[in-house]
């Protein structure tokens, strides 16, 4: 009993981390309608920022998690204008998905020019160790309880900043009709670079928090995490936040789970039967919407 | 322009040119191979050329003519790669002429991704664009995963098949292992020759233009175009949809099998199997252009070629190629970057030339 | 539009053709090239990008020194030695694309590949092409089987998985043992299943099996707590040292303390950039290499290698690829072949070479190494222990 007390809040600790990387995913996505594959490897150039201003430089890791949150938020912003954009309007969507694995492949290849191939070992932003419950039997890290609080923080905010903000509510607007969005004088393309620039911000924290929980750092950190991010999201119902949320979790508890009680090399087969199965009862995820089908 | 029937005359002499251009290739690089202007590092490259190809190709139909994203596309390719190396193996002994055993190898190959593509279209065609899209990535690793821990073995009593490890097989003394989970399988024939490549190459081409140009493919891309517009003239998506959807698998199913006969050494990894692979020959179909079969093949050709070409480049090689792949899109998707194409566009300085001489 | 683009299609695929004959060209003008006469073309293929780049990496820089240090003491019998690295990202079809760029390059021998996969894939080819191989790091069984022309530097992996368990059913370490390691990788799964299969004729018991992919490798909490409920006293880990790492933190933070034990894949936990050494304090380990052993070669080497590559610490394959050009050296030497001979002919006298040659090298102990016919090297697995953040020989 104890023990999957345990597995599960590994898997809560777990999840907590796709979660927060799913809703940068799960925003862009709504607003902008694409896939951004290389949300991942801005994960990983946030995680670099830290590690470089606090372990390299020996400054306060505090200033780290700060100067990564614009880093991140300034190069999703540049990446939107350089890359994206242009194909706003073209007449495939899946144009600006390939341009998107582009960008990918371009961070991950400077990470490693920079950074160079020899994984480093990131020490966590969070000092604290937890805690111990019943004898020490039951323990729960100081990452765990920081990310779990970050990811609920998060979610709250982002609800509260779309719901009742002018900006947010421009956001809505572009995400159920670009079209008709800019005809009421919203600044579409504002909106969308918002979009990105917040999606990209969130993507630092995660990849902070990502390398906390995990302590190892190379320039293809954020490339799994972000695939399974990317699955958290659509299984929650990509475009919902508290979906990616929720999601995220459950896909963390499942893969532990499945780990500990079924197959340790099956575990991805295992959580990804279970998109499948989910995907064909609620086609659009746990908390999609179900858009009818007009003639 | 003008009239129907020159636009289907435009697209026969499309089809050809196409052919045309395969058979050139063939011709020029078989010609420099055997008079030895080739390099060894082209000389290698020549079968990987047809792989992939071959899987744009297979992947175009369903991404092009379907217009359904498939993400798990190398899984295919991974299910034939396994089964026409395992009939190999098995049959190594019993079937000595070569070109026999690697015919029914690719056949055997084309069936078992084929099959997968069945089953796995049942739930898969249920689904809708991005969701889709979803389901088959999730597919593809699930493919790999499992192939992963599979061990295989033949003996004396027939075949052993575990998911646990080797010992678990309890083979016979003069048994042997052919699929050792993660290792995978070693020392399959090397039968995969260019020239069958390129004509594996030229039946896919024929296989999936016949496709498009028959009623069942405009019915596809009926389909394609207005799903519900299709269904209420009588066409029957699902049959049709799960026809180009196998059609596709067991076309990449050929190549997978042309893969494991090329390389010594078969293993199920990320880098060849993976999401990533799968990703990657969407951009062969994307960048080729969606839907054109002649694109897609140029497209394989040069993006297969290009990493061996930024040799030179050494450190800076894979990220020249991204900045390489990023401009090609945006030149040739953004419509900003259209509009001025078309603006300077050879074509329409030539057509202007025409219209003043006709003056 | 249309027309541009078959415009712009003919260009590249034009560009490709002469690109590719421009290549053809340059392979036939250095095959009768004077200077080809002149030098030992030595080539190598592993990772230099990719996830397992450092591997790739390490085995560039070591053959590099060793090649340097080659040349600048005269070359081998009076030749210089030239040397190239290609990328393979891990990747067997481009292994072999990369072997084919070498070959073009002119090269004559080859020290790689650096993995296991990648080897068998090329093996094949230099088996065909008749050219001598040795690969430092590829441990496989699979790499050498039936292939005269191949030799390995490292110790097979079977052989490091029997040697783990006899060790550790000697030194009597522990009675109950679990076991982490990674399914998806041909070195890690090849050692377990040979562990686990001599584990049987030993006085301890695996009361745990945990494992993991190549692409689900962050978090260990179930194969350790698992390991923990077991009441394992040693976690045997034949993986490689990033994967440790993040092992032993997260073994840390749960508060479970066993003893460890790893294969060569292990060295290099103390170089990880920023870790915390003294989560692997009493890490058990048998590796050919320790980077802080106090003979004068090693630390000449290290100098060098640190000199060179941005301070960085060199791992085994650096130092198997130090060995393996030293190898190449010794078999030449023995063989007495040169440069012009034709690539099957050095082949030939190298293989006969090898079975005779002794290399004293970094990986090796005082009485050398030596090579069977099958290919297969003849060295001890040495069993170090980590203490105070320093290898300290286990005995």
């Amino acid at each position: 009993m104890m023990s999957f007390i345990n597995y599960l809040i590994s898997g809560i600790s777990l999840g907590s981390i796709y979660a927060i990387i799913a809703l940068g995913y799960t925003m862009v996505y709504g607003i902008a309608k694409m896939l951004n594959f290389a949300h991942g490897d801005v994960i990983m150039v946030g995680a670099f920022t830290v590690y470089t201003v606090s372990s390299t430089l020996g400054m306060n890791p505090v200033i780290g998690v700060i100067l990564s949150v614009i880093v991140c938020t300034v190069l999703g912003m540049l990446i939107e204008r350089v890359a994206y954009k242009p194909l706003r309007g073209a007449t495939s969507p899946l144009a600006v998905l390939i341009t998107a694995i582009g960008v990918s492949y371009l961070l991950q290849n400077l990470a490693l020019l920079i950074f160079g191939a020899n994984s480093k070992s990131f020490a966590s932003v969070i000092t604290w160790k937890g805690l111990s419950l019943a004898d020490g039997r039951l323990k729960i890290s100081g990452v765990t309880i920081v990310t779990i609080a970050a990811c609920i923080v998060i979610m709250v905010a982002l609800t509260t900043f779309i719901n009742h903000s002018k900006a947010g509510q421009a956001m809505l607007a572009v995400s159920e009709d670009k079209g008709a969005a800019q005809l009421m004088g919203i600044n579409v393309n504002g909106t969308i670079a918002l979009t990105f620039a917040i999606g990209s911000g969130l993507a630092a924290i995660a990849g902070v928090l990502l390398c906390s929980a995990y302590p190892t750092l190379s320039p293809y950190t954020g490339a799994m995490p972000g695939i399974k991010a990317f699955v958290a999201a659509v299984f929650g119902g990509i475009g919902s936040i508290p979906g990616a949320m929720i999601g995220g979790i459950l896909l963390g508890i499942i893969e532990i789970l499945s780990k500990a009680y079924i197959s340790q090399q099956l575990s991805d087969a295992i959580v990804f039967a279970v998109l499948i199965v989910v995907l064909l009862v609620k086609p659009t995820g746990i908390l999609g919407r179900n858009i009818q089908e007009k003639v | 322009m003008s009239g129907k029937k020159f636009d289907f005359k435009k697209l026969l002499k499309g089809d050809f040119s196409t052919y045309l251009m395969v058979i050139v290739f063939y011709i020029i690089l078989q010609t420099m191979s055997v008079s030895g202007g080739l390099s060894s590092l082209f000389k290698g490259m020549l079968v990987p050329l047809c792989i992939y190809s071959i899987m744009a190709l297979s992947l175009n139909l369903t991404v092009g003519i379907m217009g359904e994203l498939s993400l798990g596309h190398a899984g295919f390719m991974c299910v034939g790669a396994f089964a026409g190396a395992t009939f190999s193996q098995l049959t190594r002994d019993a079937i000595s002429v070569d070109l026999l055993r690697f015919i029914l190898a690719i056949l055997v190959g084309a069936a078992a991704a084929a099959l997968f593509g069945f089953i796995i279209g049942i739930p898969v065609l249920r689904l809708k664009g991005d969701y889709l899209a979803i389901v088959t990535l999730a597919f593809g690793e699930i493919i790999k995963n499992v192939i992963n821990v599979i061990y295989l073995g033949v003996d004396d009593n027939g075949l052993h098949l575990s998911i646990k490890d080797e010992a678990a097989l309890n083979l016979s003394e003069n048994g042997r292992v052919i699929i050792k989970g993660a290792q995978g399988i070693t020392g399959t024939p090397k039968n995969s020759t260019f020239t069958i490549g390129i004509v594996l190459l030229l039946i896919t081409l024929v296989i999936v233009l016949n496709l498009v140009h028959s009623r069942s493919g405009r019915a596809i891309m009926a389909i394609r175009d207005n799903r519900i517009a299709a269904e209420s003239i009588g066409i029957n998506v699902t049959k049709y949809k799960m026809m180009a959807f196998v059609i596709s698998a067991s076309l990449a199913g050929v190549a997978g099998v042309l893969y494991s006969h090329n390389l010594s050494s078969l293993l199920a990894q990320p880098k060849n199997f993976g999401y990533n692979m799968s990703i990657m020959i969407l951009v062969y179909v994307v960048l080729g252009g969606i839907g054109n079969m002649r694109g897609s093949i140029i497209a394989a050709m040069l993006l297969t070629a290009l990493p061996e070409l930024l040799r030179g480049f050494s450190d800076y090689r894979m990220l020249v190629y991204a900045i390489v792949l990023i401009l090609m899109m945006l030149f040739n998707w953004a419509p900003a970057c259209l509009e001025f194409r078309e603006r300077y566009s050879l074509k329409r300085m030539f057509a202007g030339k025409k219209a003043k001489e006709a003056q | 539009m249309k027309m541009f683009k078959k415009v712009l299609s003919l260009a590249l695929a034009g560009a490709m053709v002469l690109s590719l004959a421009a290549c053809g060209g340059k392979d036939s003008g250095s095959s009768d090239g004077g200077d080809a006469a002149e030098t030992f073309k030595i080539g190598s293929i592993g990772p230099a990008t990719g996830a397992y780049a450092i591997y790739g990496l390490g085995v560039k820089n070591g053959a590099q020194i060793a090649v340097d240090e080659i040349n600048e003491a005269g070359g081998i019998n009076g030749y210089k030695v030239e040397f190239k690295f290609e990328d393979d990202e891990v990747d067997n079809e481009k292994s072999v694309n990369a072997y084919n760029t070498l070959k073009d390059w002119g090269m004559q021998i080859l020290a790689g590949t650096v993995t296991s996969g990648c080897c068998t894939a090329v093996g094949a080819e230099t088996a065909n092409d008749n050219m001598f191989q040795i690969t430092p790091s590829g441990s496989s069984t699979d790499s050498i089987d039936g292939r005269d022309n191949v030799f390995q530097v490292c110790f097979t992996d079977p052989n490091q998985g029997i040697a783990s368990a006899q060790y550790i059913g000697e030194h009597g370490l522990a009675s109950k043992v679990a076991a982490i390691y990674d399914s998806s990788d041909v070195y890690s799964s090849g050692i377990y299943a040979k562990f686990k299969e001599e584990a049987k004729n030993q006085p301890f018991e695996i009361v745990a099996e945990g494992s993991f992919t190549g692409d689900n490798k962050t978090d260990f909490s179930v194969p350790l707590q698992q390991a923990k409920d077991a009441g394992a006293e040693l976690v045997f880990l034949p993986i490689y040292y990033q994967e440790a790492a993040l092992i032993l933190a997260q073994a840390d933070s749960m508060g479970y303390d066993p003893t460890f034990f790893g294969c060569d894949g292990m060295d290099g936990i103390l170089g990880v950039e920023n870790f915390d050494t003294s989560l692997a304090e009493g890490l058990m380990l048998l590796t050919p290499f320790a980077a802080d052993a106090e003979d004068e070669m090693t630390q000449k080497f290290v100098e060098t290698y640190k000199k060179n590559n941005n301070d960085e610490t060199p791992n085994q394959f650096a130092a198997d690829a130090y060995d393996a050009i030293y190898a190449i050296k010794a078999a030449i030497e023995e063989a007495d072949v040169k440069p012009s001979d034709s690539v099957s002919d050095i082949c030939d006298a190298m293989k006969a070479a090898m079975v005779k040659i002794n290399v004293k090298g970094l990986t090796s102990d005082e009485g050398g190494m030596t090579w069977s016919e099958t290919g297969e090297v003849s060295k001890a697995p040495k069993a170090v222990v980590i203490q105070d953040g320093k290898y300290v020989s286990a005995q």
